[in-house]
């Protein structure tokens, strides 16, 4: 198939950028999206130009590396990310609008390619257990239930890609800081901390300047990995309860 | 220069412990007058740094991803072994050891071995305390599973994302130490050479992949946590990163490469669709436990299928060659890798493959789905007194119908995600045809030469993970990498670094300003500058393609004398062409990914080719490498403990020089060996 | 008290603050329309002005009013702050923006200031006509006489008032203002406030789509039964709205029922 592309150009972070129309011919209905692109680029490159910048790495969908808002959707159309959109959702003669994440908290550095290291820096403020190598005890002297660990493993689940930033009209990282909170929070080995956890990460979130939840659900119905609103519920219940009970 | 394992002398049960007595300590009031540098921050890396940064040295943690938690280790899916015996199986260190020594067909060094098994136990230990939602069984007990052939079930998993939570559980606790001030990321950052003076391993120097800029790191030690180098052969499952510049550079500048040849193929990957292919996709090998490979026994078939004139459906089950249930019959579809890859190869050889190309075979989940299906309909047909008309009344479906949708639900909540990924991909509903599947480069056993402690041939470089070349021999065991990784990171490292440091004292430290970096800075300016100055007309890609294909033709599966031989005269013409005729566009001062490119795959070119030299070296068949010269009368791999049980460890000798073979003899003194047989 | 502060200067604070107050604000909307349902009984206007006479007199109605106020532009002005913030979040809009959920959600700013160009007309129209004059001054309100006692009767501006259409039309579009902004406010509420468990999550959906339809087409009713005269017509409009209850709540289960199946 054929295809226009309109894609955001920007040469770095101070830079003001613009879309740029390019066109592709012969896309095969069974390239990834990335594939796509990287033939695009191939192009860009021969006739000197420079390729389009882009965040990926293992093209399996679990990294959260790969970050492409395509025509108007975070990971484009399918409930997937990027890396994993194949070229059969689009038709022959379509145009499609690529751009990078758009958010305060996540400045582009080049074309798509956006700066995620808030990310980080809200869980090193607190996403963690505080137990040094080699302290544990036996892996089996802490029983936890199989529903339990089962709601935990799916809010950690999160691949940290920011779409649920990227797809929220306030950009707002509930979605992400919740998976995170109710992940260690779910579990015996987390509770000890929860309220210094969800209070920091909260405080860096905002610090952050991410917006504020308006509980549209956009982010939950945009996550490749389907992580439920019920995390940000949880998260608000531990905020309030950890301010109102907590020493700090 | 003789190699010195410095493996403890001793009981093997006993010679971890004596050695962490004998090894000298750093007094915890000095830790903090050291500084670490850690490169790579995946299971090895992100376990290393956490865990010198809690001891109190100050660590300096580096990758080329924009977050620690992207690590390549990420995309794990089955599991980590561990010999806990939870399930009573008759699981022991022991068992974990003997079975990762035979399993690497001998050619790996039994006290680093029998230390990985016994430290196994730690690490999940470590990784429920750090919160790793492992699956449970209802009583809330740790589950486990039976994975890679392994006859106890000793693998503990998270889904199919055990990978992912491991790392993430690494990752917080590094993160942890980020906010104690006791780490320092330095993300989208990649090592581009390493920095000696007398001898000992000084720092590193660093591309700023944003801005460009050449920096340089200094520490008194340098842990190289960087990953194997599976993308020699371009497709391969690794993540498009996934690189060999940390361990090559290093290699260049003193430290022995080991093993090179020692490739591990998978065989249960998504087939190439097309030329524009850029990576391959993993199906996990748990797949292999109910679905049964097949291909057409006729060629005519397998042809009329390529052209799609005939569907698998349309071959009869007599025309179906069910062939590693025909050779194997004792160990069937679940053979070890090495050998189901290698017999999907022959298959296709033989013009009886499936698919578009022809380089595919069948996965077919249709009798499982039906076995399963039949068991529960069975158990309930109970329920109406076993009158099928009265059974299907109830349910308004015909019976067989019944089977189907039942066997259907069980394989679903076995391997839905997998089914899910496999349709996503490529277009095909595996519930109802079989999955095409085909081998794919997954894992490199060889990587940096380590003693003991981990310690490379330069003092002072440390190598971890995947990187190193020390626990899996010629091949490695499902589940034991992500094993290895935490091992070496959470509970080797911190007690065999303590030794060197102790030993060199905490002034050994050379200043940035030095002209030993200033040398290697300007030497990574200056390869910078020619890759930018050639302006040719082939873009990186194309010349990453060409060595792939070389690779996988001639060092792949299976190798031989000739082929190597010709296969190196190539990427030695390859590489001549890459240096004149590359296009990088573009300047260093940017964010720049071809460059980026360009300097991964100018490393990977000099390595094809030792790795190339090594499948030469080694004139027998053992795990992943096997050459075609050196099998037994039913095709089966042949070793030789006579003349190769030995790790080759290449030494550089400058561009364009051959490289040296020093050979670390192995010993085995607890286990007895035998030639592995699956039949 | 430091603490209070900075809780309520985050932005989970701030998200309770609107939680609380708009919980409170629709509590005041219930116990306002009982006493409006009033208006449409045939008794001349007497419950209605002996209703109002009571509300405008009773000290604890007058604190809880006062709280009202207070709540109402806090819930103003923290919005106003919410508003501000998220759009910072965001300082370049998308090109393409897709948008993945529902318009009521997106649109709660211009949904409120619908409410609050409706809240200063209706105050303006009724409660100021009643507050600022006084009997001495002169009334623009007229006074009745039920038995002993002499009130304003409200009634008689409120019918006046009704007679007139852009007036009823305005009601009645404020109204539909108000139906969307509940419809994402009342169960956005409870997420706000950590109440989401997947057992209750439907019982908090129904009643929340039935509050945020039945209770702004209630208000709605009143001055269009006014304006046609239908004094009396309480038992048409509680069928009516048993009728539109039935529909709201089949509508949600409906579409419930398929969000599960998905
Ligand atoms: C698809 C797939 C599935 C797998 N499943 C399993 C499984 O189920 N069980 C199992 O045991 N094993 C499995 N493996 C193998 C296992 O995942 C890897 O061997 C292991 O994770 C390697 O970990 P590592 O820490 O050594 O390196 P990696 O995780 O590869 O990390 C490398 C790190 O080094 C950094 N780096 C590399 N080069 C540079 C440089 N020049 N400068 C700066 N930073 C650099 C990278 O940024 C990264 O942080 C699987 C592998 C694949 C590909
Ligand atoms: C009777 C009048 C009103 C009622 C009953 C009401 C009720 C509510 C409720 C229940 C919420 C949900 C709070 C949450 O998400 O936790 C809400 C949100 C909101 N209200 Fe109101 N409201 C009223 C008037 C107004 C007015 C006058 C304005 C503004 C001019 C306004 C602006 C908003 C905004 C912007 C939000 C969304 C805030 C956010 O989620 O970030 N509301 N309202
Ligand atoms: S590239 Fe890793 S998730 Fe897409």
């Amino acid at each position: 198939m054929n295809l226009t592309l309109k894609i955001w150009r920007q040469k770095n972070n101070k830079e003001k950028g613009k879309m740029v129309t390019y066109k592709v011919q012969d896309i095969s209905d069974d390239m990834s999206f990335l594939e796509m692109m990287d033939v695009l680029n191939e192009e860009l490159l021969k006739k000197g130009e420079e390729p389009v910048a882009f965040d990926h790495d293992c093209r399996e969908g679990i990294c959260g590396m790969c970050s492409m808002y395509i025509n108007g959707h975070p990971h484009g159309p399918e409930r997937t990310t990027t890396c994993q959109l194949h070229m059969r959702s689009f038709k022959d003669g379509d145009t499609i609008t690529i751009e990078p994440w758009r958010a305060k908290g996540f400045p582009v550095v080049k074309d798509l390619v956006v700066d995620r290291s808030a990310f980080d820096r809200i869980i090193q403020a607190g996403g963690f257990v505080s137990v040094n190598t080699g302290v544990s005890v036996d892996a089996n002297e802490i029983p936890i239930a199989k529903d339990v660990a089962s709601e935990a493993m799916d809010a950690a689940t999160c691949i940290g890609c920011g779409a649920c930033v990227a797809a929220c009209k306030n950009a707002s990282a509930m979605l992400f800081v919740s998976a995170k909170i109710s992940h260690l929070g779910l579990l015996p080995q987390g509770k000890t901390e929860k309220n210094r956890r969800v209070q920091r990460m909260i405080a860096q979130m905002d610090a952050e300047e991410f917006g504020a939840c308006t509980n549209t659900g956009a982010c939950a119905a945009e996550c490749p990995k389907s992580i439920s609103l019920v995390n940000i519920a949880r998260m608000n219940r531990e905020y309030f309860a950890a301010k109102v009970a907590s020493e700090a | 220069m003789k190699l010195n394992a410095k493996s403890p002398e001793g009981v093997l049960a006993e010679k971890w412990d004596k050695h962490k007595f004998n090894i000298k300590l750093v007094n915890p009031a000095n830790k903090r007058k050291y500084d670490i540098i850690v490169v790579g921050t995946g299971l090895a890396g992100a376990s290393a740094a956490a865990s010198l940064a809690e001891l109190g040295y100050n660590v300096k943690s580096f990758c080329f991803q924009d977050s620690p938690r992207r690590a390549h280790s990420i995309a794990a899916q089955g599991g980590i072994n561990a010999a806990k015996n939870y399930q009573n199986d008759g699981d022991s260190v022991f068992r974990l050891f003997y079975d990762t020594i035979k399993g690497g067909d001998y050619r790996s060094r039994e006290a680093n071995v029998y230390r990985l098994s016994q430290v196994s136990v730690n690490i999940i230990d470590q990784c429920v305390a750090q919160g790793v939602p492992f699956a449970r069984e209802y009583g809330g007990l740790l589950d486990n599973r039976s994975f890679g052939g392994a006859q106890v079930s000793r693998t503990f998993y998270a889904k199919g994302q055990t990978g992912q939570q491991l790392l993430l559980g690494a990752y917080q606790a590094l993160s942890r130490q980020v906010a104690n001030g006791k780490v320092k990321l330095y993300p989208r950052t990649e090592m581009l050479e390493l920095v000696i003076k007398e001898g000992k391993a000084r720092g590193i120097v660093v591309r700023n992949l944003i801005t460009g800029e050449i920096e340089s790191h200094s520490a008194h030690a340098v842990l190289l946590c960087s990953g194997g180098y599976g993308n020699v052969f371009y497709l391969s499952t690794n993540a498009m990163g996934s690189n060999a510049t940390a361990s090559w550079r290093a290699h260049r500048k003193g430290a022995f490469f080991a093993n090179p040849c020692f490739t591990q193929i998978h065989p249960t990957c998504i087939p190439v669709s097309g030329s524009y292919q850029s990576k391959l996709t993993l199906m996990s090998e748990s797949l292999r436990n109910d679905g049964r490979v097949w291909v057409p026994k006729k060629i005519e078939d397998a042809e009329a299928i390529r052209q799609g004139k005939k569907t698998p459906e349309d071959i009869k089950e007599e025309e179906r060659d069910y062939y590693l249930e025909r050779r194997y019959p004792s160990f069937g579809n679940l053979v070890p890798r090495d050998v189901a890859s290698r017999n999907a190869k022959y298959v296709c050889d033989e013009g009886r493959g499936v698919g578009k190309t022809g380089l595919a075979v069948y996965l077919d989940f249709r009798d499982a789905i039906l076995r399963e299906g039949r068991k529960v309909v069975e158990s309930q047909l109970i329920e109406y007194n076993g009158s099928v008309k009265e059974y299907e009344k109830a349910k308004g479906k015909p019976y067989d119908e019944l089977i189907y949708v039942e066997g259907k639900k069980i394989i679903e909540a076995k391997y839905g995600n997998l089914f899910d990924m496999y349709q996503r991909i490529t277009d095909d509903n595996p519930y109802e045809t079989p999955m095409m599947i085909y081998p794919a480069v997954h894992y490199t056993m060889g990587g940096l030469w380590v003693d003991y402690n981990l310690m490379t041939s330069v003092e002072g470089l440390y190598a971890l993970g995947e990187a190193n070349f020390s626990d899996h021999g010629a091949n490695r065991l499902g589940a034991s990498a992500l094993m290895q990784g935490l091992a070496d990171g959470y509970f080797v490292i911190p007690y065999t670094i303590g030794d060197y440091l102790a030993k060199i004292g905490h002034a050994d430290k050379l200043d940035t300003a030095d002209e030993a970096f200033k040398e290697a800075e300007t030497e990574v300016k200056a390869r910078i500058e020619k890759l930018l100055a050639i302006k040719g007309e082939k873009s990186v890609d194309d010349f990453h393609r060409e060595l792939g294909k070389i690779m996988w033709e001639y060092c792949g599966m299976s190798r031989n004398a000739e082929g190597l031989k010709y296969a190196k005269g190539k990427i030695q013409e390859l590489r001549k062409e890459f240096w004149s005729n590359v296009k990088v566009t573009g300047e260093n001062d940017e964010l720049n990914q071809t460059l980026e490119k360009a300097l991964r795959v100018a490393d990977f070119m000099e390595l094809g080719e030792l790795m190339i030299d090594d499948a030469l070296d080694r004139e027998e068949s053992c795990g992943g490498h096997f050459r075609e010269e050196f099998q037994t009368e039913e095709g089966e791999a042949l070793r030789n403990d006579e003349d190769y049980a030995y790790v080759s460890a290449w030494a550089y000798k400058g561009e364009n020089q051959p490289h040296e073979l020093h050979k670390e003899q192995l010993t085995f003194e607890n286990v007895k060996l035998t030639q592995r047989s699956y039949k | 008290m430091n603490w209070v502060v900075k809780t309520l200067t985050s932005t989970l604070g701030r998200k309770l603050i609107m939680a609380l107050t708009g919980a409170f604000l629709s509590l005041f909307l219930v116990v306002h329309l009982i006493g409006n349902l009033q208006l449409l009984k045939d008794d001349g206007g007497m419950a209605f002005n002996i209703y109002a006479d009571f509300m405008g007199h009773n000290p604890l109605i007058q604190t809880v009013s006062i709280l009202n106020f207070t709540f109402i532009i806090l819930h103003i002005i923290t919005s106003v702050i919410l508003t501000r913030l998220n759009n910072k979040a965001r300082p370049v809009s998308y090109a393409y923006d897709g948008k993945s959920s529902a318009w009521s959600s997106r649109n709660m700013g211009i949904l409120g200031t619908v409410i609050l160009i409706f809240l200063v007309v209706h105050l303006s129209n009724f409660w100021g006509k009643s507050k600022l004059t006084t009997f001495e001054a002169g009334s623009y309100v007229p006074y009745v006489t039920y038995g002993e006692a002499t009130m304003q009767n409200l009634y008689d501006v409120v019918a006046i008032s009704f007679q007139e259409w852009w007036l009823v039309a305005l009601y009645v579009v404020s109204m539909i203002g108000l139906a969307f902004h509940l419809s994402h406010g009342f169960i956005s509420m409870f997420q706000t406030l950590g109440l989401n468990h997947s057992k209750y999550n439907f019982v908090i959906k129904i009643v929340g789509y039935e509050f945020a339809i039945l209770v702004p087409a209630m208000f709605a009713a009143i001055p269009v039964f006014m304006f046609l005269n239908l004094q009396g017509g309480l038992l048409y409009l509680f069928a009516g709205i048993g009728v539109l209850a039935l529909v709201v709540g089949a509508m949600v289960s409906n579409g419930h029922k398929q969000q599960l199946a998905v």
